[in-house]
């Protein structure tokens, strides 16, 4: 474990009723306080949405069993202003380059990279909707996607570190992204739109139990 | 060479560090050594004689005319009015320049001297430390139960020398301890040490050694000059003697299997274009074939040097595999620290019956490193009974029931009631050819992934080094109610994506998969494989006390708990001496070792 974090991360009275992974721990000094898959979450659901999208197909990955946590709805807004801001930056270079520059031509690549960006404002809704993850007993799952689903479980004992970024526009909006590393490059869990005392919370408790179900590589 | 020597710091109280457990040499204990004398010579010193061969290749002329003139007076004068030794001769400065030349060497062996000074390790029951650096200091400490390997590493010149340089292979990039260069029988004495420290075992060896030795200093520096001979007594748990291969290539398959590899496809299609870039241009173009021909005999060759003098063998410290002709490397590698492994067959060498074994583990190198991972293929080319032979190396605790698993169903499958869950027939459009083939298994111990036709492969994935677990579905696979299963591993050249599996196989191997993994993942010890020892003195005993003084005055080390209060005292020794690198969670993992 490479990053640990101060201890006495937010802890509600809610956590402390909700404790069910203490037989597993086997030399826990204190046990963390840990949302489990029992239930909703006070801290980690403020603000967010409350349904996971799915495909609509029958043969989609199913959502199965437990509490899926989601993202903060302050994502999307998030998400459309900077993809607003680069497509306003993409078309005013282009017509510069254009009127000044006589080259219509621009308009080709950079009639596509507007197009790109807007589709991609046009489906961040319905994308911002489909993420979720879940703390199990001994796993996060982690799930995104509609057209291309993905499903991760990582054991808590894998995570070498948590990682927390947040940009100027994400601290407008209070929140932060929240990445998860192994040892192995292709795990890829970024779970990112989460409200800052969410993030700092599951930070806080993934770290914890990393600790105590901690294994080599 | 390598005695023990004052270090930087003045040494801490000797009475805390004198009582050490027996069972190392003398270089790892705990006190700080040297490298070899002429490590600096190998390290930068090379550049040296290149300098002097230069200067002395471009004096020839003049050493010939030298020696001709002493032969025959009378021969025409050598003469370049420009030359800076006529310049010197002329002017009478033939003292003054050698005094010159003398200066510049003294200067250069002092500084060498003191690169070397400044060059020196540790190995403490913990960690394996090097420091050096004159004006920049470094200093590098690595925990011993996060070693992931050792390497020794014996390049032609060094070897011709009687030298080597070990590597202590940690994980992460760029973490490797480097130790160049010791004298072999050193650098091979050191491995044992890291590998038995590292291992966790010491009880029995440190018994062994003591009752050899007396225990005491003497008698352990005295050993080193009697190495082969304790050891041949002793039976010494590295034997002096390399363990038999338990493989072994004929020359003939060696080669044939480098030539026919997929470089002579690559070949034979530039020639073909070639050919036919001559037919239609113009005919200069087949003198392009001569250079390319020439370039892959040079890989050709450079390929099958490395790989020849290949052996495997098994160790108490793990898998020990050997290349080379002539940079030879040994690699130890400890049992757990196999993240991967593939057997695979390229098609040419089907004929022949031929595979390929390769793994994914630690390497310790930096990502932008340019040093081929020569071994991610622990097997460059074996038949079916060698590659039985050292997937049993590789995966010790397999149960024996589960072979055939392996070959009649995994690599040659797919047979009769066949155990894989393989792609639905609706499906063989995203595996035309191989979707009968195409599968996986899940066993307690470990993720079979069969995959390919043409280029047969399985891979075997040990659930206690899985990261993590992952399925995908993208529109395609959707309609085909099917779905993509991928084991995360660290990286290497050993894949564990699985396209094309039935969309509720994948979701239940997704499940399943992960609570094996956990599983395995919690009853797993092998960053201690052989550590009992840890366990029986995990808490310090008020007894271990009252041991403490027994063993201040009587310094013999006889069972468990006394080995931990060694440890213990190691460590307050090392955090007497403040050292900047030393790394709070590295320290965790030490203590925790014993947790199952």
């Amino acid at each position: 474990m490479t990053s640990t974090p101060e201890p006495g991360g937010p802890t509600t009275p809610a956590d402390t009723t909700r404790r069910t992974d203490q037989a597993a721990a086997p030399a826990a000094p204190a046990a963390p306080a840990m949302p489990t898959a029992s239930g909703p979450d006070a801290v980690l659901d403020r603000a967010t949405f409350d349904r996971v999208l799915e495909p609509r197909s029958e043969n989609r990955l199913p959502l199965g069993d437990g509490t899926w946590h989601q993202l903060a709805r302050a994502y999307v807004w998030v998400r459309l202003i900077s993809l607003a801001a680069m497509l306003i930056v993409v078309l005013v270079a282009a017509t510069l380059v254009a009127t000044f520059g006589d080259t219509a031509w621009i308009w080709i690549p950079g009639g596509l990279v507007a197009f790109v960006l807007a589709w991609a404002a046009a489906i961040t809704p319905r994308q911002a909707r489909s993420f979720g993850y879940q703390l199990r007993r001994d796993d996060l799952v982690f799930r995104r996607g509609i057209l291309w689903q993905r499903m991760v479980a990582v054991p808590y004992g894998r995570m070498q570190l948590v990682d927390i970024t947040h940009g100027p526009l994400d601290r407008a909006f209070g929140i932060a992204q929240l990445k998860l590393v192994t040892a192995a490059a292709s795990t890829g869990v970024a779970i990112p739109g989460l409200t800052q005392d969410a993030a700092e919370r599951l930070r806080d408790t993934l770290i914890d139990v990393a600790e105590t179900r901690r294994t080599g590589l | 060479m390598t005695d023990p020597i004052p270090p930087f710091a003045p040494p801490p109280d000797a009475a805390v560090r004198a009582p050490l457990p027996g069972a190392r040499s003398p270089l790892s204990d705990g006190e700080w050594h040297r490298m070899h004398p002429l490590t600096p010579l190998f390290r930068g010193g090379l550049a040296l004689v290149v300098v002097a061969g230069i200067v002395i290749s471009n004096l020839r002329e003049r050493i010939v005319d030298f020696f001709l003139r002493a032969a025959v007076p009378d021969v025409p004068d050598y003469g370049d009015p420009g030359d800076p030794i006529d310049f010197v001769l002329r002017h009478n400065l033939v003292l003054l320049a050698l005094l010159a030349v003398l200066v510049v060497v003294l200067v250069l062996i002092g500084l060498f001297y003191l690169a070397w000074r400044f060059h020196s390790f540790r190995i403490t029951g913990d960690d394996v430390e090097v420091r050096h650096g004159v004006l920049f200091r470094s200093h590098r400490r690595s925990p011993l139960d996060r070693v992931q390997g050792v390497n020794l590493t014996r390049p032609m010149l060094a070897r011709l020398c009687g030298m080597a340089k070990l590597e202590v292979v940690g994980a992460g990039s760029d973490a490797n301890v480097k130790l160049e260069y010791l004298s072999t029988s050193n650098a091979e004495a050191v491995r044992a040490d890291i590998l038995r420290l590292a291992s966790g075992r010491r009880l029995a060896e440190a018994q062994a050694r003591d009752a050899a030795h007396g225990g005491s200093r003497v008698a352990a520096a005295a050993s080193v000059v009697t190495d082969a001979l304790t050891g041949l007594v002793l039976g010494a748990e590295q034997p002096v003697a390399e363990p038999a291969s338990v493989v072994e290539i004929p020359l003939v398959r060696l080669v044939l299997s480098r030539v026919f590899s997929g470089r002579l496809i690559v070949l034979v299609v530039l020639i073909a274009a070639a050919v036919a870039g001559s037919i239609v241009g113009t005919p200069w173009i087949l003198f392009t074939i001569v250079p390319m021909v020439l370039a892959f005999g040079a890989v050709f060759v450079r390929s099958i040097t490395k790989a020849l003098r290949y052996a495997i063998a098994p160790t108490p410290d793990g898998v020990r595999i050997t290349y080379g002709l002539f940079t030879t490397v040994t690699e130890i590698l400890p049992p757990g620290r196999i993240h991967a492994v593939e057997v695979n067959q390229p098609l040419i060498w089907r004929p022949a019956g031929w595979w390929a074994v390769r793994v994914n583990r630690m390497t310790g190198k930096s990502t932008s490193s340019n040093e081929s991972d020569q071994f991610a293929e622990v097997l460059p080319v074996g038949d079916r009974r060698d590659v039985e032979r050292v997937l049993r190396l590789l995966m010790p605790g397999m149960p024996e029931d589960q072979w055939p698993l392996v070959f009649e169903h995994g690599i040659l499958g797919p047979a009769a009631s066949d155990p894989y869950t393989n792609t639905p027939k609706r499906a063989w459009i995203v595996r035309p050819l191989s979707w009968r083939r195409n599968g996986f298994l899940l066993t307690p111990a470990a993720l079979f992934l069969r995959r390919g036709v043409i280029w047969r492969s399985l891979g075997i994935f040990p659930l206690a080094r899985l990261q993590s677990v992952g399925v995908r579905q993208g529109p395609v696979s959707r309609m085909l109610r099917v779905a993509h299963a991928h084991a995360h591993t660290i990286t290497g050249r050993v894949s564990g994506e699985l396209g094309g599996v039935d969309r509720d196989a994948a979701v239940r191997l997704f499940a399943d998969a992960e609570a094996a993994a956990v599983a395995a993942g919690a009853t797993d010890q092998s960053h201690r494989w052989a550590g009992e020892v840890v366990d029986v003195a995990e808490p310090p005993l008020p007894a271990a006390s009252e041991h403490r003084h027994d063993d201040r005055e009587s310094a013999q080390g006889d069972s468990g708990p006394e080995q931990r209060v060694f440890r213990d005292d190691a460590l307050a020794g090392d955090a007497s001496r403040g050292d900047a690198s030393a790394d709070g969670a590295s320290r965790d993992g030490a203590g925790s070792g014993g947790i199952p």
